[in-house]
């Protein structure tokens, strides 16, 4: 199986956020970036793929220079070779969903890959909707919050999850797409084998297309208002739990 | 191409619990931007569903009904719903954000040129000229934004989250019931559905429970558990996660708070090291008392918070352990 794993590269989870002057976006500057979570377990899945039935796992994302550097860990992992669609930061802003779906499809189109996998969303924008546009622009059916993946004769069975501890299984025809949830294996790290491999594995760089017309802009970015007065409360750990024990007694009745 | 189309849920003759929420959006912001708000229903047999909706204050209500479209795909949706929004040409159509929308709403709104608004948590209609702006959060709630769409050839697709708008305000009223026959062939449907199955019996039923003391990824390893286990018993309290936690195996499934788990709306909420995602903000933010430890000042869990420390849990942690089983000595 050929496969290619759309991979995000977003800021850390722990990193200060700060929105850049004209609140059209955040500071990039000082930022660290690190792959997508559910991406993470889109690249995990497709090495299981390949370790159990053979193939390719080409890893592809679009940005900037500093995508490779994700790029490599996931080549350092055992992807086999990486596609980086080369588009400045600025230029990725003026893009919204459908643009950058298109922009993806367009890389991938010259591959004609059996299975396309990515995350279910992504820890920054999290509109959840790239992996979905993507298979419709392609004309590939998908399938959505994908836990676990087997191979049959005439496609792939899928375990998707619902909502409420519900789960279903779909057959799907390929080639096809999945979006990926986070937990459904356990992500692997890269050896120093895998690493110095890395070196040695292709990536090749492409150009975006030319973006289109914007269907929706993100117009101003901003601290949320709390929904809720919270009262904060200082000193030692001794002195925390004191007060949150007057909070229990008095104010929750709980104690 | 004008009014609000909102598109309800439903499976086996049974709401999805969201669905009224997103009939509550899609009538006030009708009222708002001073248009009209109507409504439709999927499924091989509506005519009960139908009835019911046409007991609201709607335009219209529209049965549309075709033995494939049950159970649930995402190709025979997207046909049959390009064909509806087509017919009924409105200018906002409005979904609840649920797995299930996740799954064919960004394919509708493509065949449109159009991006979905997705997961959204206050609309602002009040200018009428320049269309209504959508508010989304991003980077794991840490920032808002506002987001409107780009230019109005085209109809408005935006889905919204659990617990934004009330159901119980949905206005009642009386709306026509428009049958709609869509065209749909067994050939267009490319994925073979299964029976919907849970993994194993329920055995915690978290939301039952008067207190939560919930966990998340600040509490490092799993060899840490045992220490907000600690409170939890010091409490009388279950044990609950956030998402990562039982992904990682630590804690059972069954113990998830948040979209993917269960929902919960304890007397008291204890979020222990969580920061508070979206996902995890949607399963707990009914509960009437939330306290939270972060080391994070910024954590999102903050603003859901009555009270906050922002400290190291595993010096707070034992301390609150301590001082709970000496207060109730």
């Amino acid at each position: 199986m050929k496969i290619i794993v759309a991979i995000k590269q977003v800021p850390e989870r722990d990193a200060q956020i700060r929105v850049a002057p004209e609140s059209k976006w955040i500071e990039e500057d000082d930022l660290a970036y690190t792959i997508n979570e559910p991406d993470a377990y889109a690249l995990e899945e497709a090495l299981q793929l390949k370790e159990k039935h053979g193939g390719e796992v080409i890893v592809l994302s679009a940005g900037p220079e500093r995508v490779t550097s994700t790029l490599r860990e996931a080549l350092a992992k055992g992807a086999d070779r990486a596609i980086h669609v080369e588009v400045e930061a600025g230029d990725l802003l003026g893009r919204d969903t459908l643009g950058i779906a298109a922009m993806l499809a367009e890389a991938i189109r010259a591959e004609s890959p059996d299975l396309i996998l990515t995350g279910l969303q992504s820890d920054d924008l999290g509109l959840g909707q790239t992996g979905v546009v993507l298979a419709e622009l392609l004309g590939i059916p998908h399938a959505t919050i994908i836990m676990q993946v087997e191979k049959t004769d005439s496609g792939l069975r899928v375990k998707r999850e619902l909502e409420d501890g519900w789960f279903q299984h779909v057959e799907i025809p390929l080639p096809a797409l999945l979006t990926i949830q986070s937990g459904g294996n356990k992500l692997r790290y890269a050896t120093l084998m895998g690493i110095k491999k890395a070196k040695t594995k292709e990536t090749a760089t492409v150009a975006a297309v030319a973006a289109t017309a914007q269907a929706i802009t993100l117009e101003r970015v901003y601290l949320p208002e709390k929904q809720k007065k919270t009262e904060m409360l200082t000193g030692t750990p001794a002195e925390i739990a004191a007060q949150l024990v007057e909070k229990l007694k008095f104010d929750v009745r709980v104690l | 191409m004008s009014g609000v189309l909102v598109v309800l849920e439903q499976r086996g003759g049974v709401w999805n619990r969201m669905s009224f929420e997103a009939l509550a959006a899609g009538q006030q912001m009708a009222a708002t931007l001073g248009t009209t708000c109507s409504a439709a229903v999927l499924g091989a047999s509506v005519g009960a569903l139908a009835q019911e909706l046409a007991g609201k204050k709607l335009e219209k209500v529209f049965a549309v009904e075709h033995a494939l479209v049950e159970p649930y795909t995402a190709d025979a949706y997207v046909t049959v719903l390009e064909q509806l929004v087509k017919q009924a040409a409105p200018a906002f159509v409005l979904f609840p954000h649920t797995y299930q929308v996740r799954d064919f709403a960004p394919a509708l709104a493509t065949r449109f040129r159009q991006v979905l608004i997705s997961d959204v948590i206050a609309i602002h209609a009040d200018d009428a000229a320049r269309g209504p702006v959508f508010v989304r959060q991003l980077l794991q709630g840490k920032l808002n934004a506002d987001y409107r769409q780009a230019s109005r050839g085209g109809p408005c697709f935006l889905s919204v989250q659990a617990g934004t708008f009330r159901a119980d305000t949905v206005e009642g009223g009386t709306a026509p019931v428009e049958a709609v026959a869509a065209q749909l062939e067994a050939a267009q449907i490319r994925n073979k559905p299964g029976e919907p199955f849970r993994e194993s019996a329920q055995t915690v039923d978290l939301s039952s429970a008067p207190v939560i003391v919930s966990v998340g990824r600040g509490i490092g390893e799993q060899e840490n558990i045992p220490l907000v286990q600690e409170l939890a018993d010091a409490l009388g309290a279950e044990l609950a996660a956030s998402r990562p936690i039982c992904d990682n195996g630590w804690l059972p499934m069954e113990r998830q708070v948040g979209s993917s788990g269960q929902t919960v709306s304890p007397k008291l909420y204890l979020a222990v090291g969580i920061s508070g995602a979206i996902q995890h903000l949607v399963g707990m933010k009914g509960s009437k008392a939330v306290i939270a430890i972060n080391k994070d000042e910024n954590a999102p869990i903050f603003e859901v918070a009555d009270f906050g420390v922002v400290g190291d849990m595993f010096e707070i942690v034992p301390e609150l352990t301590k001082a709970v089983l000496a207060a109730k000595a």
